[in-house]
């Protein structure tokens, strides 16, 4: 099969169009929910769909996809609204509220789903594929309403932005502002509620949690403004999106829903690792230098208290003198002073016992040396 | 027009009560601040003064009482507050800039779909400007200290041009330069006619920063001018065993202590 035939093949736009859709919404979507600090949210959301998907497709009598994103809405939303209850009108904290609504809800799917498979109903075949997605199931008529799901959340979202934008840093200030600060909140639930309905088919209740979160993370690595990171997370989900189902569509046979959440975590490590200022990598690096420039400072002002006790600006410090008192080795601070001109080496007398050689400051030293000092003891003040 | 309740006070508090989970929180709260005075909010830790402020903003429900603001409820008086809350009742590593924080102050009076324009950034500028901070409008909020931190939420509530501003503990973890910064910023609002309502911790500094005074423990001890207010007897009933923690230089008269005289009122 040539590339052509591949990119035209019906299955595969299918698979690549719903994986970007649901990348976009999910990456908008997720941001909001991980800055609010609800990213448990969607996991909740998601298991919790589950009921709400047999007792959809109970009510309808047949696997009609319409009526099972409904009832997956549905009962999603109760087990929000619950939790909701739970923690403010009991002791519970809200991690505790998210677990036992998401596991409640969960049981309760599984439950349903094992009673329709004992019914022997032939229209049930498949149903169980909600657990992990199925992809390759999705149809053009799915896209439509995923689609439509999508293009009505992201218009609220660019609507309301600032208003999202201040419930989710400072909800009390927004309250003292008049803005129906729990009207917003149910909003942004609701629309996560919905980003979940729009993944069910693609990448399953139990793996949808990690497309909403994912991408917010990763991209709030990169960007340190709402706007940047929203876009950015959006970007990643719909790249992950596409990237997972395409690889999928490759390899034949390897399921679609979990490459997409490999690629989207993928992108999640790197940016731990490596983004500027929060990643990981980052952070040794700088913890190294600093180090590293507090070791050569630390020798430049042990040479400078050395010559200032022998009232000799020209005293001439041993190497061995110098590694003793530091407690280590101190020869590659030295060279790096030594480069930059603040101390000269000279060639150890004969009766002295280390060979390594002296060292002097140079007035370039002095000067540093004293630079450093005042600083520091500036700081102590 | 209906009559007004209280319209001289800029801060009319009558028979408040909250409680949580039945246990009150504020017991009977009758309280009045007249218009043009810097007023603090004193008393021990649980006593309830961050829950008074959050409740004369709605921000916590009462179970009886009321609250007006130039006699009229806050909710008819919205555009006339302006709020600091507590540094750490949010999360400072949000993705934002100072300037963008402090243009959130203008949000109410944008109203729905409207978005901050070239208007807001130069008046939330300006708030910068008044604490000091503009030279920060574009750093990511993170990177500040606390203190810049809390001046940033001080523009964000001078952004709002209000009539009676309520701050909780604005002082609270805040270097010396700050809390001086802050201090000077307050004054200036109060002598432009404004009335500063500020819950605070410190009971040293209570008569050098405010004239006047509710000393506060789940029930009203006493309230009124500071000079009348800070006695030892009603800061004893107030803080009940605690006071043995308060220097005895706390109830001096300010003359007879050895302070700098700059530290003084004016």
């Amino acid at each position: 099969m040539t590339i052509l035939d591949w990119l035209q093949d019906y299955t595969i736009q299918n698979v690549v169009i719903g994986a970007a859709l649901l990348g976009l919404i999910s990456g908008v979507l997720g941001s909001f929910a991980v800055l609010r600090k609800q990213s448990l949210l969607g996991d909740t959301l998601s298991h919790a769909a589950l009921p709400g998907v047999c007792i959809g497709f109970l009510i309808a009598g047949t696997r009609n996809i319409g009526s099972i994103l409904f009832g997956a809405l549905v009962s999603g939303a109760l087990a929000a609204l619950l939790m909701l209850a739970l923690t403010r009108n009991s002791r519970l904290k809200t991690d505790a509220g998210l677990g036992i609504t998401l596991s409640t809800f969960f049981a309760l799917g599984v439950v349903l789903l094992t009673y329709i498979q004992g019914t022997n109903n032939a229209a049930q075949g498949g149903l169980d594929s909600f657990l992990f997605g199925q992809a390759a199931a999705t149809l053009r008529s799915d896209l439509w309403i995923m689609g439509g799901i999508t293009v009505a959340a992201l218009g609220l979202v660019s609507l309301l932005w600032k208003e999202f934008k201040l419930v989710s840093f400072d909800p009390s200030y927004a309250a003292s502002l008049g803005l129906p600060v729990v009207w917003l909140e149910v909003l942004l639930t609701v629309m996560i509620a919905l980003a979940v309905v729009v993944g069910l088919q693609m990448v399953g209740v139990v793996l949808m949690a990690a497309m909403i979160i994912a991408p917010a993370v990763a991209a709030r690595q990169w960007s340190h403004r709402l706007e940047g990171m929203v876009l950015l997370a959006a970007a990643i989900g719909v790249g992950g999106g596409v990237f997972g189902a395409l690889l999928s569509a490759l390899s034949r046979g390897l399921a679609t829903g979990p490459l997409i959440i490999l690629s989207v975590s993928s992108v999640v490590i790197v940016s731990l690792l490596f983004a500027p200022r929060r990643g990981f990598v980052w952070e040794i690096v700088r913890l190294r230098r600093s180090r590293r420039r507090l070791r050569y400072q630390q020798v430049l002002t042990t040479l400078y208290q050395l010559a200032a006790a022998h009232a000799d600006s020209r005293y001439r410090s041993g190497q061995g003198m110098i590694d003793t008192y530091h407690g280590t080795s101190t020869q590659r601070a030295l060279r790096k002073l030594h480069r930059r001109g603040y101390v000269v080496r000279h060639a150890a007398p004969p009766e002295e016992p280390n060979t390594a050689g002296q060292w002097v400051l140079t007035p370039a030293g002095i000067h540093e040396a004293e630079r450093i000092l005042d600083s520091l003891g500036r700081e102590a003040l | 027009m209906a009559e007004l309740h209280e319209p001289n006070l800029a801060l009319h508090v009558e028979d408040l009560t909250v409680s949580y989970q039945s246990k009150p929180v504020l017991w009977d709260i009758d309280f009045d601040v007249p218009p043009g005075v810097m007023a603090a909010i004193v008393g021990p830790n649980g006593a309830g003064k961050s829950t008074l402020i959050k409740s004369v903003l709605g921000l916590v429900p009462a179970v009886a009482g009321h609250v007006t603001l130039f006699g009229r409820p806050y909710k008819d008086q919205r555009r006339r507050v302006g709020y600091v809350p507590q540094r750490s009742s949010v999360d400072w590593d949000f993705p934002t800039t100072a300037l963008d924080v402090v243009t959130m102050g203008l949000y109410g009076r944008l109203g729905w779909l409207r978005r901050p324009g070239r208007r807001e950034r130069r008046e939330a500028m300006q708030a910068l400007e008044k604490v000091g901070m503009q030279d920060f409008a574009q750093r990511q909020i993170s990177q500040l200290s606390g203190g810049q931190q809390q001046r940033v939420f001080l523009a964000r509530a001078l952004v709002q041009d209000a009539d009676v501003y309520f701050l909780d503990e604005p002082m609270a973890g805040v270097d010396a330069t700050t809390e001086r910064a802050i201090v000077d910023i307050l004054r200036r609002l109060r002598d432009e006619g404004k009335t500063v309502i500020v819950v605070h911790h410190d009971l040293q500094t209570v008569r050098t920063y405010f004239d006047w005074l509710l000393l506060l423990n789940v029930r009203v001890i006493a309230q009124g001018e500071v000079g009348d207010v800070y006695t030892a007897a009603n800061l004893r009933k107030a803080y009940g065993g605690q006071i043995a923690l308060l220097e005895e230089s706390a109830l001096l008269p300010p003359q007879e202590r050895d302070m700098p005289v700059t530290e003084r009122l004016p």
